[in-house]
């Protein structure tokens, strides 16, 4: 899959807000996993999908929240949606 | 095991009339009111326009939270009582714990009444909207009562008890003798206690529905606030926070710590509503039962005190107060101990009103003091009658004093008294 670098820099700045102090966004590659490598707290990704939803103008269900494990998976949701 | 005493090793505030140590010092200390005219509650249609509110600087915050916390920080108590307890526990010369690092040591017993009623409000609309998803994470501990005791054991890493105590306005003072009684029975060698309240519309309503605050002095805020006068008719209400690090007298002298005062305990128990007490008028009977256990439980003499910080709140139930104590210790005219109302210059701070009124009382004993009541030149006869005028001063008083009274009463008919003693080493 080609990267939507558009994309790729929104969701950053989106993610960016929820990083721990010791985590940069530097530190954020497509791979990356949002809790296990970003150490986001599990209880923000909730308001990820809300920031997500509101900046891509799309619904995010909760099945697919669940598969929203890594940043490249994050993006393959929103790209799908928006290209709805 | 014998109890262990108890000092006061930290003291933080964050009232209407000033936020941090310094400015509330100064603030009591001259009697500066922090009752001003809410624009917002005039758009409203309160009967009571005035209200008691801390002013925060905006780049202050940025000290007591994350900068994803502040995002959406809407519940103003978590506000006001985390820079009133981050402050006592940094007053105290206490660490905040690295991340790997827990004070079973510490805890805290921080009281509220409602917390976070603006997030609350917010998240009915979106959930009568059918958005309830649109929630976000932090309603629940931004609604919680414990969500103020949560904040406060995220932030300093305490492991020991953490909780949240409600009782109406006896929140705060109640708060203290809890964390009290945990240190003297050897449960805990630390414990951040107090209360804080939100502020806003949607806690004052119920207030002014019930018609008990004071409608008389919108166009004149600071002088609306009238406990113990001919007049008061009334409260102001209030918001805030206060806090005060508890230690055992071991723990604090084998770390040096400045000791503000020493604790001696203190007595709570209720009214039942029965005889002259209801939901929401104290059975004077208990109220007296109160004082004079406190005074039994930490083996006062009644004479030895020489300064109460009163309930006294202005809504005509001062004169009762004062025959409540006068009756109860046994006291009155000249050889009545000295009594202010901390609620003349900040309002009625609801839950939190007994703990930033602690720790006024223990400015007192640190700087050898009784501030003056404003507001305070037209005594009610029923309260002169019962003790001298020159007990109720106007003015600030430098005297050194030894022992400190302090109670609250709240809705439901509780009541909360405490002494604290000047320390010396």
């Amino acid at each position: 899959m080609t990267m939507n670098t558009d994309n790729y820099d929104a969701l950053k700045k989106i993610i960016k807000i929820y990083l721990p102090e010791d985590v940069s966004v530097d530190d954020i590659t497509p791979n990356s996993h949002l809790i296990n490598e970003l150490n986001i707290n599990s209880a923000n990704l909730v308001d990820v999908v809300l920031d997500v939803e509101d900046h891509f103008d799309i619904t995010i269900e909760d099945d697919e929240i669940e598969k929203m494990d890594t940043v490249a998976s994050a993006l393959e949701i929103i790209s799908q949606k928006v290209a709805k | 095991m014998s109890k262990q005493r108890v000092v006061i090793t930290g003291l933080g505030v964050c009232a209407p009339n000033g936020v941090g140590i310094p400015a509330f010092t100064e603030a009591i200390k001259n009697g500066i009111s922090g009752i001003r005219f809410q624009q917002q509650l005039a758009d409203l249609n309160f009967g009571c326009q005035i209200a008691g509110q801390p002013e925060i600087p905006d780049d202050l915050l940025k000290e007591y939270f994350t900068p994803l916390q502040l995002r959406d920080l809407e519940a103003t108590g978590i506000t006001y009582g985390m820079i009133a307890g981050v402050d006592a526990w940094k007053d105290a010369g206490l660490a905040i714990t690295d991340k790997d690092t827990v004070d079973y040591d510490s805890g805290i017993i921080f009281g509220t009444s409602l917390l976070g009623v603006e997030k609350f409000r917010k998240a009915i609309y979106l959930t009568d909207e059918g958005k309830v998803k649109r929630l976000g994470s932090t309603t629940v501990i931004q609604t919680m009562a414990s969500g103020i005791s949560a904040y406060l054991g995220g932030y300093l890493g305490c492991g020991n008890q953490v909780t949240t105590n409600s009782s109406a306005c006896t929140t705060g003072t109640e708060s203290i003798l809890m964390g009290y009684d945990r240190i003297a029975n050897g449960y805990a060698k630390r414990m951040l206690v107090g209360g804080c309240n939100d502020a806003g519309p949607y806690i004052w309503g119920g207030f002014d529905a019930m018609r008990v605050l004071n409608k008389k002095h919108n166009d004149q805020p600071e002088q609306g606030s009238r406990p113990m006068q001919s007049d008061a008719g009334g409260f102001v209400p209030g918001s805030g926070a206060g806090a005060l690090v508890l230690e055992s007298l071991e723990s604090a002298l084998s770390r040096n710590a400045t000791i503000y005062a020493e604790v001696l305990g203190g007595a709570v128990n209720s009214g039942g509503q029965r005889q002259s007490g209801s939901m929401t008028a104290p059975n004077s009977i208990a109220v007296q039962h109160c004082i004079k256990d406190a005074m039994k439980n930490t083996a006062t003499h009644p004479q030895d005190i020489d300064t109460i910080n009163g309930h006294l709140t202005a809504t005509g139930m001062c004169p009762t107060e004062i025959k409540n104590w006068s009756d109860a210790l046994g006291r009155s005219g000249e050889n009545f101990p000295y009594i202010n109302s901390l609620k003349s210059m900040t309002g009625h701070c609801l839950a939190a009103a007994g703990s930033i009124e602690t720790v006024a009382t223990i400015l007192e004993l640190q700087h050898g003091m009784v501030f003056g009541n404003i507001n305070c030149n037209d005594i009610h006869p029923d309260i002169t009658a019962i003790i001298a005028k020159s007990k109720i001063p106007n003015k600030t008083i430098h005297k050194e004093i030894h022992i400190a009274a302090k109670a609250s009463f709240g809705f439901g008919d509780v009541n909360c008294c405490m002494l604290f003693k000047k320390y010396n080493s």
